[in-house]
């Protein structure tokens, strides 16, 4: 358990939020372009990293809002967060 | 030649005090080439060893284990074996497990203490009453054991359950596999990793694997703490770790790594002779032969290698338990712990080739890897032998993920996934 510093309402207990996976996986423009390794590629696989990974969170219990975290999966340590739509820290 | 284990054994060893026993496996150093290498020292792993000597007779195989072995979740999970999948891919391979469990402790000549005390899966809500009927029904068609029960023969199979219709979650019904149960999780690793080491197996403790060497489309080795050993075919059955492998060797996995709790209560005399298992509250209960309760808590929704979960996870699991157990509102618990589990996004195992030649994985088993060991290591083993899987884990390939034909386990693969 960890606390994270929600970009809109403040530090709060890690059990109001809701973790949304791996984040920045761009969804493809033209899916009917696709072919089916693409689409597994795009909805199934995930880098999964131990260490430094970049994630989308949404404060579900709180102003349900998504943002963007940089975590240490190895020890849970937050790196930097940010909001949708901005760049990730180039510094961690 | 292992000395057998037996009463003579035992009483023989008794006028030495116990000091003489024979080493169960060795401490061998890596070396310089095996046949096949596999990665992962846990029950699969050994399993999977284990059954490449004797099925295959392939003596030039080393096991490597980054800890000590069933050291990871091999002796952190909550020993439940069970069968009772919902589609027939599953129910082939679970139940291919769970008859090798029914003999297992005589093949070893180790005591896995295999106890077929039942498990119960219990029904909360209308929808549960339908899921779970659906599945009994699918269970018999495939030759598993299973019967609805109502919530009076709920009730009567265990009795401290509050079946009292005036709770949160009222008991509906459930489902039971009499052949179901648990086994003593460390003598699995031991009793495979000392079988193993008769035939010529080498397990190599606190060696951890830092890097995979490829040319071109196939392996040639593996980079470790020991240093490199070179080898033409790799079997990564690493479990919370696979994607860390794979990453090693260019490869994605359909893979999140996520923490799952356990924990146990002090010993108190024997109160619950089965196993209980309720996915709509996330909660499931044995005893184990020392008398500790077994509580198992569901997984956390975020990717973590941290081996350890939130505390909130296990305040609910507990908030569940005294509802249907209020016997157990003064329990103490006395340890703890999480660990790391792989899960696919159709909650069913991967036992597969991959794209890379001489590169398989054995992953993906999530929460609830351990009733498959004895089932996942021999078909493995057939996978890496021939170079093409068994017919009971065709199913369970790495292209599911591109062809869509996914084994969708999400309700039968309970708690936590």
């Amino acid at each position: 358990m960890f606390v994270i510093h929600c970009p809109y309402c403040g530090k709060r207990e890690q059990s109001e939020f809701k973790a949304g996976g791996e984040a920045h996986i761009v969804r493809p423009k033209q899916p009917t372009e696709l072919s089916d390794d693409q689409w597994a590629e795009y909805l199934f696989m995930r880098k999964n990293i131990k260490g430094v990974q970049f994630e989308r969170w949404v404060h579900a219990h709180g102003c349900r809002k998504w943002f963007n975290m940089v975590r240490d999966t190895s020890n849970d340590e937050i790196k930097a967060i940010y909001k949708m739509g901005e760049k990730p820290p180039r510094k961690l | 030649m292992k000395n057998k284990y037996s009463i003579i054994s035992l009483i023989k060893n008794s006028f030495s005090y116990h000091e003489n026993w024979q080493k169960a496996w060795g401490d061998p150093e890596p070396k310089k080439e095996y046949d096949i290498v596999i990665i992962g020292g846990g029950g699969h792993g050994l399993a999977t060893a284990y059954y490449l000597a004797k099925k295959y007779n392939m003596k030039n195989i080393a096991v490597v284990e980054k800890g000590w072995i069933g050291g990871g979740n091999t002796g952190r999970n909550t020993t439940i074996i069970r069968s009772n999948y919902l589609w027939d891919a599953s129910a082939g391979l679970y139940d291919h497990a769970l008859k090798i469990w029914e003999n297992l402790s005589q093949e070893l000549n180790y005591n896995v203490m295999f106890s077929q005390r039942g498990v119960m899966n219990l029904a909360h809500n209308l929808q549960d009453v339908r899921d779970l009927k659906r599945r009994t029904h699918a269970n018999r068609l495939n030759g598993i054991d299973a019967v609805y029960l109502n919530t009076e023969q709920v009730k009567k199979f265990c009795p401290i359950i509050n079946t009292s219709p005036d709770i949160r979650y009222p008991v509906l019904g459930g489902t039971l596999q009499r052949r179901a149960g648990t086994a003593r999780h460390d003598a699995v690793a031991w009793g495979y990793a000392r079988g193993a080491d008769e035939m010529g197996v080498d397990i190599i403790q606190n060696c951890e694997v830092k890097g995979i060497k490829r040319s071109g489309d196939s392996v040639e080795g593996v980079e470790t703490t020991k240093g490199f050993i070179k080898t033409k075919k790799i079997g990564v059955v690493a479990a919370g770790h696979s994607s860390v492998i794979a990453n090693m060797a260019g490869l994605r996995l359909p893979l999140e790594s996520k923490p799952l709790q356990a924990l146990v209560s002090e010993p108190v005399k024997p109160i619950i002779d089965t196993v209980v298992m309720s996915n709509a509250v996330h909660a499931y209960v044995s005893q184990s032969d020392k008398g500790e309760l077994v509580i198992g808590a569901g997984t956390d929704d975020y990717v973590s290698y941290s081996q350890k979960g939130s505390h909130d996870i296990v305040e609910g699991t507990l908030n569940a338990i005294l509802e249907l157990y209020p016997i157990f509102s003064r329990m103490r618990m006395l340890r703890q712990w999480g660990g790391i589990v792989d899960i696919c996004p159709d909650a069913s195992p991967i036992i597969s080739k991959t794209p890379v030649k001489g590169l398989y994985f054995n992953c993906g088993w999530g929460t609830g890897g351990f009733k498959a060991t004895p089932g996942s290591g021999d078909l493995f083993a057939h996978t890496i032998a021939n170079d093409e899987p068994h017919k009971l884990n065709a199913a369970f390939n790495l292209n599911r993920f591109v062809s869509g034909d996914l084994v969708d386990e999400h309700g039968a693969a309970a708690v936590a996934h």
